[in-house]
């Protein structure tokens, strides 16, 4: 399969990437990992008429701690967030999500940036960000630089507030004291979409009481859900599992899956509610140890 | 656009479109069939070929973007004329039924035992996991890359 015929750009700098999606605007697609941009070009679901290749920029892979926050950049791939120290180290949901993502292959040259830029509504990415409060950071020539919460960014499918003139460069965590956080996924195998998946996070403050908490969904609604209703019950609150279970029935609840191969609603709704409990628990463990 | 890879020890030159699929490029471009097109919808994995050392899906990588690299597919894993460590192995233990996957599976197989000679039963699945086979049930597939790292820590040491 061969996609359309396209103009291919391979900017030096990154100046020159912001300059050519200035000019060219919304006949361009920026070209990182292409891991799910390739496929869809050969598909003809997208034909772009110019591809920025941005893989030979430098200075753009970083994953690292930048004034209290944790920085992914654009060209870091999901291979390397896998084997991220800092990651490890830092975010929880971030460092259990990983390994999920796709297959080895795919995570050699795919994106975290690019995952989140494309937000196809059974990503896991998105959800993970959703969970740990992340912000996209853009960048265009004419508007600079500017910070987007992630709840603002991701719009609908396939869907965001990136411009066509801008370029996602990096995604933004803040860091924690005492935080924890996983994915959990269920696949029918590895590199298929997830069945089910849940990112949960949680922050302690010095006395136990959970500060901070994140709950969102994959594949159980037409986008990522975040669960609003759900965090907000755990915040204020002591850890317990009679809590997570209640958290645990309000996303079963909020959430509005499909029936299709890979299982009925019902099935999938109950799965939201087992990934739940059992992300708080694998969170609540991971704050207790930093 | 006119682009240099190394494939296999050999620089090539060649004017490619831009939408050039890089497995393309090595199998039409350079008669090099033991890389496998399979699903060409970036799941199967035998369509893989190492990028600078690393596995990739090259149906899912255009060849302009390669530019510059050096790539290894299987017809580089022999070593002066014979079979490599990989290439042995699989040969040893039939980690082959039907053979369309093989070529992935030693590329991926290599690329593991360079970074981790001793690789237990669960590590190498993880990371064939990208990698499908339909004859196999892979049991043999990853007792020949064991293998493959037992003799290669034997031969250097």
């Amino acid at each position: 399969m061969y996609p359309r015929a396209f103009d291919y750009v391979v900017p030096g700098t990154k100046a020159e990437a912001l300059d050519i999606l200035a000019e060219r605007g919304s006949e361009v697609k920026v070209l990182a990992g292409g891991q799910s941009l390739i496929p869809m070009m050969k598909l003809r679901l997208a034909s772009p008429a110019t591809l920025v290749d941005i893989n030979r920029l430098d200075d753009l892979d970083a994953i690292d701690v930048q004034n209290g926050h944790v920085r992914i950049q654009a060209l870091a791939r999901h291979a390397d967030v896998v084997k991220s120290d800092v990651i490890t180290r830092e975010n929880g949901a971030i460092a259990s999500a990983a390994p999920w993502i796709a297959d080895p292959l795919v995570r050699n040259r795919g994106t975290l940036c690019g995952s989140v830029a494309h937000h196809d509504p059974e990503g896991d990415w998105a959800s993970v960000m959703l969970a740990v409060g992340a912000s996209a950071v853009v960048e265009s020539r004419d508007g600079g630089e500017r910070v987007v919460p992630i709840t603002e960014f991701l719009v609908d499918m396939f869907t965001t507030a990136l411009q066509p003139t801008e370029l996602l460069t990096e995604v933004r965590v803040p860091r924690y004291t005492r935080g924890g956080g996983s994915y959990q996924k269920l696949e029918r195998k590895i590199g298929d979409y997830a069945t089910v998946g849940v990112a949960t996070h949680l922050e302690l403050d010095d006395a136990g009481t959970i500060s901070n908490a994140g709950i969102a969904l994959t594949s159980v609604y037409p986008f990522n859900l975040k669960v609003p209703e759900a965090e907000q019950l755990l915040i204020g609150q002591a850890p317990s599992t009679e809590l997570f279970a209640e958290a645990a029935q309000i996303a079963k609840s909020a959430c509005d899956p499909s029936t299709d191969v890979r299982g009925s609603a019902e099935y999938k709704r109950d799965v939201v509610r087992v990934f739940v409990e059992r992300g708080l628990a694998a969170s609540l463990a991971g704050a207790r140890e930093n | 656009m006119e682009i240099t890879v190394n494939v296999n020890g050999t620089d090539r030159t060649a004017d490619v479109e831009p939408r050039t699929l890089l497995v393309d490029f090595i199998r039409t471009g350079l008669k090099l069939t033991g890389t496998h097109i399979g699903c060409d919808t970036t799941s199967c994995g035998v369509c893989t070929v190492l990028v600078d050392g690393t596995p990739v899906k090259s149906c899912t990588m255009f060849a302009v973007q390669a530019n510059g690299s050096s790539i290894t597919t299987v017809e580089g894993l022999k070593q002066n004329g014979a079979l490599a460590p990989i290439q042995q192995a699989f040969k040893e233990a039939h980690g082959l039924q039907c053979g369309f996957c093989t070529p992935a599976m030693m590329l991926v197989g290599s690329a593991l035992i360079e970074e981790n000679p001793n690789p237990t039963e669960d590590e190498v699945r993880w990371a064939i996991s990208g990698n499908l086979c339909r004859c196999t049930g892979y049991v043999n597939i990853v007792k020949s890359i064991q293998l493959a790292g037992e003799m290669s820590s034997a031969a250097s040491s």
